[in-house]
């Protein structure tokens, strides 16, 4: 079975999904805050514009969910604060 | 790694795919690159081709048949070595240089991994598209409150119905696909808000007599919605989003002329999904930098300016589809071409197509065109829409900007455009650049004018150890 890790729970996908098609497949609609409300933020535009869907992948921070095809053994962290790539 | 050819198409929709498509017949060397992992762009979104099997989409997929037949002809063309497709490439910025352009992208295949690439080309074509035009309401963002495109694209792409109990809304004929695709995966979508009112196509019955195929298309959705008895409430709007934490309440109410609510129509209802859509924002991110002139597209935006073969201003780019104003895949398709057999002139290259082919794609052009006018006039924005808002209603997500700080900037004359309003609020300097709020911003303090986006010099985040990455000595360009 395809899976990679959220925050070092196994979640399954379909390859060729991205981490939020899987993400938003298992019924998860948020995993991140805003820097300043701490709201709740997940897919919103789903192509890549909003950058809503923020998780960090092997520890690299700011990355899209919605345009990074899943892969086997991946370890996706989040909530992660998101202003480290920017300020 | 950097590469060279004839035509470097940005852009792998109906408008790159079939310019690339041309542009092969004629005899040219290609460079097609998209962000994406599978041709098609967002109407024809698609998993990758070993995973069509798993997920299988075909049936929420329109127009097909020109998909495979483009897709054939390019996979064709790969073969032959005169195509390289580079998928999963993100071009973050181009530049002239010397009597052509370099486009710079990232190679993001294996992802956060990422390498450096540059095209380059005589000519460039930019077939970016467009992107789902938002307007704010109090709860938009919410977790569960999508784009009606972000909704299209996980049922496309992945598969993925994002919600159970859905409410859709904005204005335009997207809503309807969106509807109809949620239905086909087992969504209930409770109602289909659309603001605007259907006599308003009634004001333009040429452009719909001449495009019948919009009829079949139009009469195809109604039926799947009818058969799913999915509601569709004209004049409505949604007004708000409740909820701890994700959506659970929507707020939907009937508009009057002018797109206030109208007293004592409000009616909430339980979802736990909202997609919500105003049309499309052309996405020229690649073209401003590059100096190409932009025109008012009818429906609010600026879009690209081309002449009738779709040449830019600036000598050696040109521009197809949605990034010339919005009006859908078959028009793209066409413009694609055109602007493929313009390269074939400029580049004297003897491979043309034949005259009177040329000449249908011009008809068709126009008649798409002339419906596309209609359409932004039967679906304008609700002139008062933002009397929906409250002053602590966020306007830009990113930045969490909200309207009554945009309205404060702009009250006492200090900001009258959204560069202005940015600098003095911040909104629009967040991760997303604006995209997303600009629009809304611009028609909270400008909205006579059309909207006209920001220049962004970097289209895409690009890391600089990607960019260190770039070793020009190791090139293969001839």
């Amino acid at each position: 079975m395809s899976e990679f890790t959220v925050d070092g729970e196994p979640l399954p996908f379909v390859p060729g999904q991205t981490l939020a098609a899987a993400l938003v497949a298992s019924g998860r609609v948020a995993w991140r805050t805003t820097r300043l409300g701490q709201r709740p933020r997940g897919v919103f535009c789903g192509i890549g514009v909003c950058f809503d869907c923020l998780v960090t992948i092997d520890g690299t921070g700011g990355q899209r969910a919605c345009l990074v095809q899943a892969r086997t053994g991946m370890a996706i962290t989040t909530g992660e604060g998101d202003d480290e790539c920017i300020r | 790694m950097s590469a060279s050819g004839d035509l470097v198409v940005v852009g792998a929709g109906p408008a790159g795919m079939a310019a690339a498509a041309t542009a092969l017949d004629g005899g040219l060397r290609v460079l097609l690159v998209d962000s994406g992992a599978a041709l098609g762009g967002q109407f024809w979104r698609h998993p990758p081709q070993q995973a069509r099997h798993a997920i299988p989409t075909a049936d929420l997929h329109h127009g097909l048949p020109t998909y495979r037949a483009l897709c054939a002809t390019l996979s064709a063309h790969a073969r032959t070595g005169r195509l390289t497709l580079l998928l999963n490439h993100h071009v973050w910025t181009t530049a002239r240089e010397g009597d052509g352009f370099a486009v710079h992208a990232m190679d993001r295949s294996r992802a956060p991994e990422e390498t450096a690439v540059v095209l380059r080309a005589p000519a460039l074509l930019v077939a970016t598209g467009a992107y789902d035009r938002q307007l704010p309401f109090p709860g938009w963002d919410l977790p569960g409150v999508l784009t009606i495109g972000g909704l299209q694209s996980l049922l496309k792409g992945g598969g993925v119905a994002a919600g159970r109990r859905v409410v859709l809304g904005g204005t335009g004929p997207f809503l309807l696909p969106v509807a109809a695709a949620l239905a086909a995966r087992g969504a209930e979508v409770v109602a289909v808000c659309e603001a605007a009112a259907p006599s308003a196509w009634l004001r333009h019955p040429v452009p719909l007599l001449r495009n019948p195929a919009k009829w079949v298309e139009a009469a195809r959705y109604a039926g799947t919605l009818a058969r799913h008895r999915v509601p569709v409430r004209t004049r409505t709007a949604i007004v708000g989003a409740e909820g701890d934490g994700r959506v659970a309440m929507v707020r939907v109410a009937s508009l009057d002329a002018d797109g206030s609510t109208l007293p004592g129509t409000e009616r909430r209802i339980e979802a736990d999904t909202v997609g919500v859509g105003w049309g499309f924002v052309p996405q020229l991110d690649l073209l401003i930098p590059l100096g190409c002139d932009l025109a008012d597209a009818g429906d609010g935006t600026m879009a690209a300016a081309v002449d009738d073969g779709q040449r830019t201003g600036v000598p050696g780019l040109y521009a197809a589809g949605e990034t010339c104003g919005v009006g859908g895949a078959v028009l793209a398709v066409s413009e694609g071409a055109i602007a493929a057999v313009s390269v074939l002139t400029d580049l004297r290259s003897p491979g043309r197509p034949n005259v009177r082919r040329l000449a249908a794609k011009h008809a068709a052009v126009a008649r798409h065109r002339a419906f596309a006018r209609a359409m932004a006039q039967a679906h304008p924005l609700p002139t008062a829409w933002s009397s929906w808002l409250t002053d602590d209603t966020l306007v830009c997500r990113c930045e969490e900007v909200t309207a009554g700080a945009v309205r404060a900037a702009s009250a006492d004359g200090s900001a009258s455009d959204h560069r202005q309003v940015k600098q003095l609020t911040r909104a629009g300097m967040g991760w997303c650049q604006g995209r997303m709020c600009g629009p809304a911003v611009h028609c909270l303090v400008a909205r006579d004018q059309p909207y006209a986006p920001a220049e962004r010099l970097i289209a895409t985040p690009a890391t600089l150890g990607g960019l260190a990455g770039l070793d020009e000595s190791t090139t293969d360009h001839v």
